[in-house]
């Protein structure tokens, strides 16, 4: 590892005042949580921060539920979400979502906000053996554009980048509305989970809306988004702890054997966490007839660019809307 | 060098483990350049190698606080092995994938290779060193032993540590949960079968033991 000063502040504001900066990859001061994806990171030297500021026993851990529909502290960990009541009774996507991601132990240790900000897992960014990686070093090139590139994004890619984000969980909340609350030295914002990622363009080292100093305090999920149906799919190499080839988040409300309203977003395939509003619209009113599913899943297509080896994954991604579509209908 | 009687002269007092990361620090030196062209410039390598100011940092292990003086990098599974001499932990990958590292914070299994010691500090930690009572084995490790739930062992304490959290958390209904939940720990023999059934032996004898 590169050598850092560890701050361990006591308290958020003096955990703000050190302006580390969340989801670039060139920033000086970083901040640590859970620490599963930054110590990997900093034992690659893919991250060099001169300074880390732990967020240990600084930001809320809390799980709550009530009117306003679901909160979960930053500090919360995926296997306390995961296993929390409340979430697997009115929100089973986020639980499923957690479930189908790392392992125990990772779980255990990973929080809320870091897994919003864990980096790809493209290998040319994480091994620093690669010279050419836009997001790694800026300008430096994108060696997946005609390497491997199997596991790569087909949605919302670059000339300068098609790394997919890796976050499962992300993938769940987006399909639910969900946002996040930020703090920064400056006071409190929240955004909406489809804009905490940037798209990569050409700045793929700017991963997200963070400013400096800035934390993400909680995650907040509308009560409009309780009690759905709902299914996430998940399709990978192996059968546990692996990340997603493509994932599929649905979550629709019925009405006798129609759909009346459909949410649906993808993992694996996108430069970030995947909403998919077109298809949506063309599931709302549909009955669960194959062909009609098979349609309006077609619609994902969209603006879909392959670079050889992930082409399969345009068709994939539609088969996977449908089986998920067809699982969260047959729930009770 | 030591004489026919085994006793020692004053420069073989090396011991093993010393000469082990000696040449851990030159192996990894010359991997670092030679294996990895253009991965690790000079001026970074200088850098790695220079000193960061330490950091007191205090460890509950197994019940027993311990005050250690450590590189704010050091991660858990180093002081663990390097520092405090507990070799129990193996490191496998370092990276979070192998689950040879696996230890119990606060009751929980972690992987402590993705831990900073000093982010540890308050946690109660729990090795495969604090897992027997004196000379009676923890069920797990008397299943593993009954079941000959491994060939080499290298992953064998990070999986006895993971089962018993397997256990403890009660994921252990039937092989095909123990499985999904056994996941962050890999066997290279494969002797993932034999684990299963020691880890279904050891849960009927915890549930037993919590019915009587």
């Amino acid at each position: 590892m590169h050598p850092f000063v560890l701050e361990r502040p006591r308290d958020l504001s003096a955990a703000l005042s050190f302006g580390a900066q969340a989801g670039r990859n060139d920033a000086p001061v970083e901040y640590i949580a859970g620490g599963t994806d930054m110590v990997q990171l900093l034992q690659e030297y893919v991250r060099r921060p001169d300074r880390l500021v732990s967020l240990a026993g600084v930001l809320d851990d809390g799980i709550e539920i009530g009117p306003q529909g679901l909160r979960l502290g930053a500090a919360a960990t995926m296997a306390e979400v995961a296993a929390h009541q409340a979430v697997v009774e009115h929100f089973p996507l986020i639980s499923q979502a957690l479930l189908n991601s790392a392992s125990p132990q990772v779980r255990n240790q990973a929080t809320m906000g870091g897994n919003l900000l864990q980096r790809t897992r493209c290998p040319y960014f994480r091994d620093v053996g690669y010279e050419a990686c836009n997001k790694r070093v800026p300008g430096s090139g994108c060696a997946a554009l005609d390497g491997e590139n199997r596991w790569h994004a087909v949605l919302g890619t670059s000339d300068d980048c098609i790394a997919v984000h890796p976050s499962d969980l992300a993938v769940a909340l987006v399909a639910l509305d969900a946002s996040v609350e930020l703090r920064g030295t400056g006071g409190d914002r929240s955004v909406p989970l489809s804009d905490l990622h940037r798209l990569p363009r050409d700045t793929p080292h700017l991963e997200a809306v963070l400013e400096p100093g800035e934390v993400i305090t909680a995650i907040t999920v509308p009560a409009t988004a309780a009690g759905l149906r709902s299914h996430y799919l998940k399709v990978r190499d192996r059968a546990s702890f692996e990340f997603a080839v493509v994932s599929a988040a649905v979550a629709i409300e019925t009405d006798g054997a129609r759909i009346r309203q459909a949410r649906v977003a993808l993992g694996g395939v996108g430069t970030k966490p995947w909403r998919l509003p077109n298809v949506e619209t063309a599931l709302a009113g549909a009955d669960f007839e194959p062909a009609v599913l098979r349609q309006a899943a077609a619609l994902a297509a969209e603006g879909t660019r392959g670079r050889g080896h992930n082409d399969f994954k345009i068709e994939l991604m539609q088969r996977a809307i449908v089986r998920a579509v067809e699982i969260a209908g047959a729930r009770a | 060098m030591s004489d026919s009687q085994g006793t020692s002269t004053a420069s073989s007092d090396i011991t093993r483990r010393e000469l082990m990361q000696a040449a851990a620090v030159i192996g990894g030196a010359v991997l670092g350049e030679q294996l990895v062209p253009g991965a690790i410039s000079p001026a970074l390598a200088q850098a790695a190698g220079a000193a960061t100011a330490p950091l007191d940092v205090s460890l509950r292990i197994n019940g027993t606080e311990h005050r250690l003086s450590l590189d704010p990098r050091t991660t858990l599974l180093d002081a663990l092995r390097e520092h405090l001499h507990l070799t129990g932990s193996k490191k496998g990958c370092g990276l979070g994938q192998c689950g040879a590292c696996t230890v119990l914070m606060d009751g929980m299994r972690v992987k402590a290779c993705l831990s900073l010691a000093a982010l540890a500090q308050g946690r109660d930690i729990k090795t495969i060193e604090g897992l027997a009572q004196g000379e009676e084995l923890h069920p797990l490790q008397a299943s593993f032993i009954e079941r000959d739930a491994f060939q080499c062992g290298y992953c064998t304490s990070g999986q006895i540590m993971a089962g018993v959290a397997c256990i403890s958390e009660g994921h252990a209904g039937s092989p095909q949960e123990i499985r999904e939940w056994m996941s962050g720990n890999l066997c290279r023999c494969g002797a993932y079968d034999h684990i299963v059934a020691a880890i279904q032996d050891a849960a009927a004898v915890s549930s037993s033991t919590q019915e009587g």
